[in-house]
């Protein structure tokens, strides 16, 4: 059943081949296709800027108030590329590896490597646009180097390359808005996806100014919705982030892989109360120069700077010595947690740990640590009142980036003919775990370079459908089912709003389907889940009758997350073993480390959904290796 | 803390809006702005009253969807602070807060505190972009843009879309904003080609939308989350000189 439709030949060909062999769609025939692009950020506004310069007829929908807000805007230190400027060594093949191996050798060779091979286009593209990433003296592009990797391939717009590969695609994007070769809806939220004869032909939208449902019809339909790592609640995520439009297509039969595969990332700031709402990312980097400890006596009342040196514990340095406080974040992270539920945790809440530059400051001066950090410094100042040249940071992992999402083939089709899925909102090309400046760069890619190929292989076919009828029953049909949802968590008038369950659900999965995971911990989640799930229905609270309702909206998003959550505990249950950012603690060397199987668990797990009350069906698709050799990942 | 809010209540772009009161008894210094806005809206529930709509997303300071009047001031008192960076230790116990929309003819109020800001999307459709297509692009290093160049370029560019500038100046100029697009790509070799019609047509546009001229009072850099010069204005009305010279 799963075609993942990758090309033959050599592994460096194979894009080629498939760009020479597709089918295309003229420039006449392209103004007789409707397309609908769902999200704004650095996907959906490549791909929907990218197909209406080709003459397709585009609608673009976002739920926030204008598309460039999307959440690709907050991403801070860069984006990776092998120009190989450096001249270090770098090449589309030793990216390729580098991305395969920090996945944990979990994901498809031929997509990794299309992924590299397209990355110096995009540095051209985006400067092109205007972009102004860091440069040297002499007026070239600047590199600097990133976890995991030992060349220098990351470009970077200061601590903002998000936001201004953003701005650069939204920029694209309003000129085809000006051109009138696309319809962009902001504060339009994606509530259905319409499938007839097995494709996807349109969605249905609520409009959040007037409350109004909107029926769309397309030839085919993009997601580039992003990631869903707010179902932890606390997430380094923005707060309209979500994961209802891929969960609504999943429900429509689109197969969802990997779904518990979730990356923690180690430096965001720790929660300070019940009443927080989002945790604060402070970039990676910061962890060139900082290292990481906690007290080696358990529930240490002393201030940070009364510890004296042979009673910390800089327990990254004493585990890895080789990487040390460089480790990947899946590590990193995996190690703060183990330290904390020890006891050893810093802060109020004792869910920290500190992140020191006592060091580098008294080798390199205040100065240069100003120079490279000076806005991080300035950040934490704002939020936490406490200044860091003088006293460490205090830092702890937050819920960040899904490698898992919408399953799709080469062509980055979902399982539904005429469904695409991009960027974050697919689960592609990371395996299990992510390296950093590797996000901007497969939703720029997937935008720009390989979707505008690929969907013309399908809307080849499409040029005599002619325009979607809207009034078609499936349209009827789902337009009905919107309502009849948004009715009845109207009427329910229980006691507690959306967040309520929220955060209890982000509580449950944090701890047991987060850093860590086990088997009778994801049992009763799943469990827990449910029971959460009974109480949602019977005590949801949403203010009723208003056009404008910020709790509706949440409401909804919240009955998408206790599905899907309890779909990721399945996931995580099902997986025996762990590589990259799954960690079950059955699966461990003595010494502490992920330990993987690839005899039985070399493969994507893809699950079918099968109503509410059953468990979802597993599909199975085969990794193979024909140019690697999975090797241990090791950093110690 | 303690804490009395009045706020801006609005139903509807067609309703008439009013100031309401609320207290709130245990505020927590740690919160930060909006989260003392989730906490006022749960008890609000609670007591069967609407909650408070008000934009926000990233939390983070940087997508420029929040942002509010905070006792008259956009983004409240903290200098180069968004509102969800702003913290509530800012704050004294007891103080009364009132809390508005930001304030233009170009930003119509939707609901409470959330207004329209679209009319600065149509700026940047009027000519704020580089015309380049997919698979157009050269070689990224053939050409050099020196260091202090891609720099100012890129201060300019940092702007957020927010609207605090419009918001702070009593004309309700949007010229910070559009100035800064302007400037940002003027600035840089790949946007010169296109220069002159974009200015035109951006300033044009930001005329069309109903905002006011800019009489230089600089209210709008000292309320600007991202610190953008009002430098950026002369260099639009430099652009926008030679632009008309040039064309005549």
């Amino acid at each position: 059943m799963l075609e993942s439709k990758i090309p033959e030949g050599p592994l460096e060909e194979k894009w080629n081949y498939y760009k020479s062999h597709t089918k295309l769609v003229n420039p006449a025939n392209r103004k007789k296709i409707d397309i609908i692009v769902v999200g704004t950020g650095l996907a959906g506004s490549a791909i929907a800027a990218s197909l209406g310069e080709m003459g397709y007829r585009v609608k673009s929908f976002c739920f926030q108030d204008t598309a460039r807000r999307a959440h690709s805007v907050a991403a801070q230190g860069g984006v990776n590329a092998c120009k190989n400027y450096k001249n270090d060594g770098d090449s589309v093949f030793r990216m390729f590896y580098d991305t395969l191996k920090g996945g944990d050798f979990r994901s498809r060779e031929a997509n990794v490597y299309r992924l590299a091979e397209c990355s110096a286009n995009l540095i051209d593209r985006a400067v092109a646009q205007g972009v102004p990433f860091g440069r040297e003296y002499g007026g070239y592009l600047n590199n600097r180097s990133f976890g995991g990797v030992q060349v220098s391939r990351t470009f970077y717009a200061r601590g903002q390359t998000g936001q201004q590969l953003l701005l650069g695609a939204y920029q694209a994007l309003m000129r085809q808005v000006h051109a009138g070769h696309v319809q962009l809806s902001t504060r339009h939220e994606m509530l259905e996806l319409v499938v007839i004869d097995g494709k996807a032909r349109g969605v249905i939208v609520r409009n959040m100014e007037t409350g109004a449902i909107e029926r769309h019809g397309a030839h085919a339909v993009v997601l580039a919705t992003g990631g869903f790592g707010k179902i932890y609640f606390l997430s380094t995520l923005a707060m309209g982030c979500n994961g209802s439009a891929i969960w609504r297509a999943h429900k429509k039969g689109a197969l969802i892989a990997n779904p518990s595969w979730t990356q923690i990332h180690p430096t965001s700031l720790p929660q300070s109360g019940e009443y927080q709402s989002k945790l604060t990312l402070m970039s990676e980097s910061l962890r060139n120069d900082g290292r990481i400890w906690v007290p080696k006596k358990q529930d240490d009342q002393r201030p940070p700077n009364q510890i004296p040196e042979e009673e910390r514990d800089y327990y990254l340095e004493r585990r890895y010595p080789a990487f040390g406080n460089l480790t990947p974040r899946d590590i990193a992270s995996r190690a703060a947690k183990e330290r904390i539920d020890a006891g050893y945790g810093i802060g109020p809440l004792k869910n920290a740990v500190y992140l020191d530059f006592s060091k580098a400051i008294s080798e390199q001066g205040e100065e240069k640590i100003r120079e490279k950090y000076g806005n991080l410094f300035r950040m934490y100042q704002k939020i936490t009142n406490v200044n860091a040249y003088t006293e460490p940071m205090r830092i702890s992992p937050a819920a960040h980036f899904s490698m898992g999402g919408l399953w799709v083939d080469y062509e980055l089709m979902t399982s539904i003919p005429g469904l695409y899925a991009l960027g974050e909102a697919n689960f592609a090309d990371h395996g299990a775990n992510r390296l950093g400046a590797n996000s901007l760069l497969q939703a720029c890619v997937d935008g720009y370079f390989i979707a505008p190929y690929t969907m013309a292989n399908f809307l080849a076919d499409e040029i005599r459908t002619g325009p979607i009828d809207t009034r078609h029953p499936a349209f009827e049909a789902a337009e009905e089912q919107v309502r009849d949802q948004l009715r009845m968590l109207e009427t329910i008038q229980g006691k507690h709003p959306a967040d309520y369950f929220h955060r209890q659900l982000g509580r449950i999965l944090y701890d047991r389907c987060g850093l860590s995971r086990s088997a009778p911990g994801l049992e009763s989640a799943i469990t827990d889940i449910q029971q959460l799930r009974k109480e949602f229905y019977k005590q949801l609270y949403v203010p009723r009758g208003f056009a404008i309702n910020a709790e509706l909206e949440k409401a909804g998003r919240v009955a998408d997350y206790l599905e899907l959550g309890e779909l990721m505990c399945h996931d995580a249950l099902n997986r025996n073993e762990s590589c990259g950012a799954h960690f079950r603690e059955e699966y461990q060397t003595p010494d502490g480390e992920a330990l993987r199987n690839d005899a039985d668990f070399s493969f994507i797990a893809a699950w079918e959904w099968q109503g509410a009350n059953n468990p979802p069906l597993l599909h199975k698709e085969p990794l193979h290796f024909e140019f690697v050799t999975p090797s241990v990942r090791s950093y110690k | 803390m303690r804490l009395r809010l009045k706020i801006w209540r609005q139903e509807s772009n067609e309703i008439t809006g009013r100031m309401e009161s609320y207290e709130l008894k245990e505020v927590n210094e740690e919160m930060s702005f909006l989260e003392m806005l989730d906490v006022l809206n749960e008890q609000l529930m609670q007591q069967g009253i609407r909650p408070v709509e008000f934009d926000h997303d990233c939390r983070e300071g940087i997508c420029g969807q929040c942002g509010v009047m905070i006792n008259g001031e956009p983004h409240g008192p903290l200098q180069n602070t968004t509102t969800c960076q702003l913290h509530m230790r800012t704050f004294r116990d007891g103080e009364e807060i009132y809390i508005e929309p930001f304030r233009a003819l170009a930003f119509p109020v939707k609901c409470d505190l959330k207004i329209d800001r679209s009319a600065f999307d149509r700026i940047i459709q009027s000519g704020g972009f580089i015309s380049v297509d997919t698979g157009q692009a050269p070689e990224a290093n053939s050409t050099r843009i020196p260091v202090p160049v891609a720099e100012s370029a890129f201060d300019s560019a940092a702007c957020i879309g927010c609207g605090a500038c419009v918001a702070a100046c009593k004309n309700t100029s949007a010229a910070l904003f559009t100035s800064a697009k302007i400037t940002h790509l003027a600035k840089l070799p790949q946007g010169k080609t296109e220069a002159q019609e974009r200015v035109l047509h951006m300033v044009a546009q930001m005329d069309a939308e109903g905002f006011g001229h800019c009489t230089n009072t600089e209210a709008c850099e000292a309320a600007c989350p991202q610190e953008i010069s009002v430098l950026n204005i002369a260099r639009m009305n430099w652009e926008f000189n030679k632009a008309h010279i040039m064309r005549k």
